[in-house]
């Protein structure tokens, strides 16, 4: 049974040994001419501001959790897509009842404010 | 099974998420809508329960042998309505009393109920894996309801993380088994058990499983979260999580340990009647020396889950009957002590030290002498259902030739009676305290919760005068 498993384990072993080989042959070799623009936090071009380890306002957080809630069911709807004409009537059915649970979820956020920026 | 026949047998579930479902709705709408959301609950909870009678003969599996309906299940699913209208009952004063009156309460309460419904009828170890994560997200908000008290965060915010932790050895071991059997269905897996025996990541994976059920259960050595989380959380939902929610857990234990395991073999259930002797004892000992009642029933429900946990050891008929029985027996004890502990409990968390019972009994009679039966109950005296449960679970132990094990128990037996009498003895031989007496209109008892307790008293007393009102539906379950 365990021997099933070999080809994962090398695999594994594989990825480990391949990465710290590419991170550190990197380090040895490669050339470090360090200055100010090259330590610099990489902004998209642009020039850092301020720190980045600041404080947020914990209603991004809020917005966050409700976005990844969401996203995830949502993810959810692919394979259903994928798979819909084989499902039948009792398939279609089933989706709207998953969507009705979501909407009854967002409309409670939305009536409790939870996405009211003030 | 046609899919009506499914629909129908799930029913109880449907009925409580459905319930749910319009509780949300409702608290969005209205800005009052706790009193409507209470009674909504209270009806769909009888409506599941009823339902979960009807459905009783069944004896089947529905969704492709996924979920268990009929027998097992609908007894697990009564028992839990019970558990849950009784909560509910309890909490409307309560909630007033705390000044956390949201109808979120009830929202949780059935959202959680739904969870153990599924967990106790999981013919699939993906059913089960859903149903406790139902029950436990819904119970970790339930924690930190009283949100601006910071004991209830921190009761809150322990119960998640160690509550996620033990999830992941529980998923781990699910994993494992499906590697190692190819399935998540637990009625095949019992059926080719012969073929795994020598398999080492199957046994590794119901080991996982063990630490994962174990946790749930708040057995010893998973047990720290138990005592902080149940003193923090809002005193009805401490009842909750301590007594319905633990046997949610036993009843998916007995799914997948006995009847999908077969049993397990010789090595699993010594470890679990180790796991079980260390509660009974731990648990036991720890209360002693508790001075919050809170805490005290905390530590009673770790060596109560010793004490269940016995008759997974044994894993005969006996002990089957035995966990199922003290389900409902501890259902009835837990919450109706606990439902006294919220009574009597002032706000700000005051009058939860045992000493604060002091002449209790004196100026409450009857609240006296329903939390009396209670800690006998608990206790294991005659003939309140705890003895016939003791009974049951001690006698399964010397059925499967491990009198050891039964000894052990009697032992913790005999150090719990100190604590549970203590109780007694405040309420009704220790002088009251002075400030008491002087503002009696301190101590205004409700309606509802006091019919909840009552209904749990007398609950006890029936089911402990008459077990086979109760266990001549265990002699078919499947």
């Amino acid at each position: 049974m365990l021997s099933e498993y070999l080809p994962i384990f090398i695999l594994m072993i594989f990825a480990l040994a391949f990465a710290s080989v590419m991170v550190l042959s990197n380090r040895i070799l490669g050339p470090k001419k360090p200055n100010p623009e090259k330590l610099s936090t990489y902004e998209s071009g642009m020039e850092p501001i301020r720190t980045a380890r600041d404080r947020f306002s914990v209603k991004f957080y809020l917005v966050a959790m409700l976005f990844i809630i969401f996203d995830i069911e949502i993810v959810f709807l692919y394979p259903w897509a994928v798979t819909f004409d084989k499902l039948g009537v009792l398939g279609y059915v089933e989706m709207f009842l998953f969507i009705f649970v979501l909407l009854v979820g967002y409309f409670y956020i939305i009536k409790k404010g939870a996405l009211k920026w003030e | 099974m046609n899919f009506y026949n499914d629909l129908l047998g799930i029913s109880p579930v449907l009925i409580v998420s459905l319930a749910g479902l319009i509780v949300v709705i409702l608290e969005a709408l209205f800005k009052k809508g706790e009193t409507i959301s209470y009674f909504l609950s209270i009806i769909s909870l009888i409506l599941a329960g009823l339902f979960a009678i009807y459905t009783y003969s069944m004896y089947s599996t529905a969704f492709n042998g996924m979920v268990a309906v009929g027998g097992y299940a609908s007894f697990f699913n009564f028992i839990f309505c019970v558990g849950a209208l009784l909560t509910i009952l309890l909490s409307k004063d309560y909630l007033a009393k705390r000044n956390i009156n949201y109808g979120e309460f009830y929202i949780l309460v059935l959202f959680a109920t739904a969870g153990m419904m599924f967990l106790a009828s999981g013919v699939d170890l993906i059913i089960t894996f859903l149903g406790i994560e139902l029950m436990s997200i819904s119970l970790y908000v339930l924690a930190a309801f009283a949100r601006t008290d910071p004991k209830s965060n921190e009761a809150g915010l322990k119960y998640l993380l160690l509550g996620a932790f033990a999830t992941g050895f529980l998923l781990f071991g699910i994993a494992f088994i499906y590697g190692s059997t190819t399935t998540t269905n637990l009625k095949v897996i019992s059926a080719n058990f012969q073929n795994y025996q020598n398999d080492f990541l199957f046994w590794l994976g119901v080991g996982l499983l063990l630490v994962g059920f174990s946790f749930k259960v708040a057995a010893v050595p998973f047990h720290m979260w138990a005592p902080d989380v149940y003193e923090g959380a809002p005193t009805p939902a401490s009842g909750f999580m301590s007594a319905v929610s633990k046997s949610a857990a036993f009843g998916a234990f007995v799914l997948v340990f006995i009847f999908g395991f077969n049993g397990t073999n010789e090595q699993v259930r010594y470890a679990i009647a180790i796991i079980s002797v260390l509660s009974m004892a731990l648990g036991n000992i720890i209360a002693l020396s508790q001075t919050n009642i809170k805490r005290m029933l905390a530590y009673s429900s770790i060596a109560h889950a010793g004490y269940i946990l016995i008759g997974l050891a044994s894993a005969n008929e006996l002990g089957k009957q035995g966990v199922l029985y003290y389900s409902l027996a501890y259902i009835l004890m837990q919450v109706g002590a606990f439902g006294v502990v919220s009574i009597v409990e002032r706000e700000e968390n005051k009058a939860l030290n045992i000493n604060d019972y002091a002449g209790l009994g004196h100026r409450k009679p009857l609240i006296g002498v329903l939390m009396s039966i209670f800690m006998f109950s608990l206790t294991g005296f005659p003939p309140f259902a705890g003895f016939v449960g003791k009974y049951y679970l001690f006698a399964s132990a010397v059925q499967a030739k491990m009198t050891w094990l039964a000894v052990a128990g009697v032992l913790a037996t005999l150090v719990s009676v100190y604590y549970y009498l203590n109780v007694v003895i405040n309420m009704y031989l220790k002088e009251q305290p002075a400030e008491v007496l002087n503002n009696p209109e301190q101590e205004k008892i409700s309606i509802s919760s006091a019919f909840a307790v009552l209904i749990s008293a007398i609950g006890i007393f029936i089911i402990g005068i008459l077990p086979t009102l109760v266990t001549r539906y265990f002699e078919k379950l499947f």
